[in-house]
């Protein structure tokens, strides 16, 4: 089981060797509320770190998800085009939106861990 | 400046609603059970909505009808006793002011008008020639909404299933006097309730009690209401659409087409002979991708024909929808056109509104 960190714009990440997996947290779900749309990038795209990488559609607006680390997108959810709720009821597992090919992984160290975001989010609260 | 809170904020909370900033108000945009759910709800059942920020208006004087005429295009002269209509206030040029609801209540007219705009009402209603138009503070307004509301309703102020649509009357529910209107924003049967503010949230708990009814926010409202092909003022209609550009020329009854005594009336006319220059329509898109307002319209070859006024998905309807302006020569049902997101092109079409058929009461004395 691969440790999980968050960024400030609520995504999580997950790494496994210097592929990483990239969400939003429970709490950035709850509050986009439904998910009806994501726009995912093509494979082979080039992100940067904190740059825009999908675009979550809600019943109310539509947001920006960032890529909290910097690398070449690997693989998307092709699953999220059928049914985008799954955003909603599996945020840190099924409802992954891509999984990147890490240029540097201390990016990922460099994250807020579980307990640290817990506190964040309680501070938003 | 402190946003209001109506008298149902407590409730909401209490619910677990999720509150927002609208119109100088906190209102709750959904409860736990999200905009979807309430929704389907509100289609299925019924849902109660807290529109308690609207504001509501009492005209008097023996004048009221002639004197409110001379600000809106509607047949209000004609309106009989405890029957309402749905009109708007126009400014010089044909432009939307604001949209309401004038009712009958046979000593007195009653209106109902947007929140972001009753001070700009207001304003413009003490104009009125020859009545007094008064704000009604201190009260709720509460909806019911859904094909379930009638038999909800009928169980605390029994009578109320015989109203017709746009009709209303005086009931009391637990005692309370309620003035209570057979109209709605959902395209679904319902009814809004105008009762004292002190009575509200005792009101509106019994109602909740029932079984069938669930609690529904100003998110599933939007979704219900673009659904049902309504508008929302400023962004569907403001001070810049006319009627008839904003396809709503069914609201100005002949006798006023042909008297032309209301504010812009001579464009408003030109426009009904000659066709507007643009329309309102409704776009339903081929895929998954919502168009939000401000979304650019374009014909099949590229070219811009107009923008989206309201965008979003629709819960019913299963996928994306919007309401947009486009030219006349466009606004054909059926029309291909695309719409830009995010700098993709989209195929769409244009169609037929509303999307989903209003399902209104259709018994007695239509």
């Amino acid at each position: 089981m691969s440790e999980q960190r968050y960024s400030k714009d609520h995504e999580w990440v997950r790494v496994d060797g210097d592929i990483a997996t990239i969400g939003i947290s429970d709490y950035a779900q709850k509050q986009l509320g439904d998910v009806v749309y994501v726009e995912l990038p093509a494979k082979g795209k080039q992100v940067e770190r904190g740059a825009e990488a999908c675009t979550v559609e809600s019943v109310k607006a539509a947001s920006e998800v960032y890529s909290p680390v910097a690398g070449e997108v690997v693989e998307v959810n092709a699953a999220l085009n059928d049914d985008p709720a799954i955003v909603n009821t599996d945020p840190v597992g099924k409802g992954w939106f891509i999984k990147v090919r890490m240029k540097d992984k201390n990016e990922f160290t460099a994250l807020m861990d579980e307990g640290a975001y817990a506190k964040y989010v309680a501070g938003l609260e | 400046m402190e946003s209001r809170r109506t008298p149902l904020y407590d409730l909401h909370v209490a619910l677990g609603a999720r509150m927002v900033e609208f119109a100088g108000w906190q209102m709750p945009v959904q409860y736990p059970q999200g905009i979807i759910a309430e929704h389907q709800h509100t289609r299925s059942k019924a849902s109660l909505f807290d529109v308690s920020h609207m504001g509501q208006v009492r005209v008097t004087g023996a004048g009221r009808a002639a004197s409110l005429e001379a600000l809106v295009p509607a047949d209000v002269a004609g309106l009989k006793p405890w029957r309402m209509r749905y009109t708007m206030l126009t400014n010089d040029k044909g432009g939307i002011i604001d949209d309401l609801m004038v009712l009958n209540a046979d000593s007195h007219l009653f209106l109902v008008v947007n929140a972001a705009r009753r001070d700009i009402d207001l304003q413009r209603l003490a104009g009125l020639a020859d009545a007094v138009a008064t704000e009604l503070a201190d009260r709720t307004l509460i909806a019911l909404q859904g094909p379930a509301a009638a038999a909800v309703l009928a169980r605390q102020a029994p009578g109320v299933e015989n109203l017709p649509f746009m009709g209303a009357g005086e009931f009391a529910i637990d005692s309370v006097p309620v003035l209570v209107t057979r109209s709605g924003y959902t395209g679904e049967d319902g009814f809004e309730l105008s009762a004292p503010a002190a009575d509200a949230e005792r009101i509106a708990r019994r109602l909740l009690a029932d079984a069938d009814v669930a609690p529904a926010g100003l998110g599933a409202r939007d979704t219900l209401r673009l659904e049902a092909g309504l508008c929302l003022w400023g962004h569907d209609i403001d001070e810049t659409t006319t009627p008839v550009e904003a396809a709503l020329e069914w609201t100005i009854q002949k006798s006023r087409r042909e008297s032309g005594t209301f504010p812009g009336a001579d464009i408003v006319r030109r426009q009904l002979a000659a066709g507007p220059k643009r329309r309102r329509v409704g776009i339903k898109l081929d895929g998954r991708v919502p168009a939000r307002e401000g979304t650019p319209i374009a014909d099949d070859r590229g070219a811009p024909i107009g923008t989206v006024t309201s965008g979003g998905f629709g819960p019913t309807v299963g996928g994306p929808i919007a309401m947009g302006y486009v030219y006349a020569a466009h606004a054909t049902t059926g029309k291909a056109v695309t719409l830009v997101v995010r700098g993709a092109a989209h195929k769409a079409r244009i169609v037929e509104l509303p999307f989903v058929q209003h399902r209104y009461f259709e018994g007695r004395g239509r």
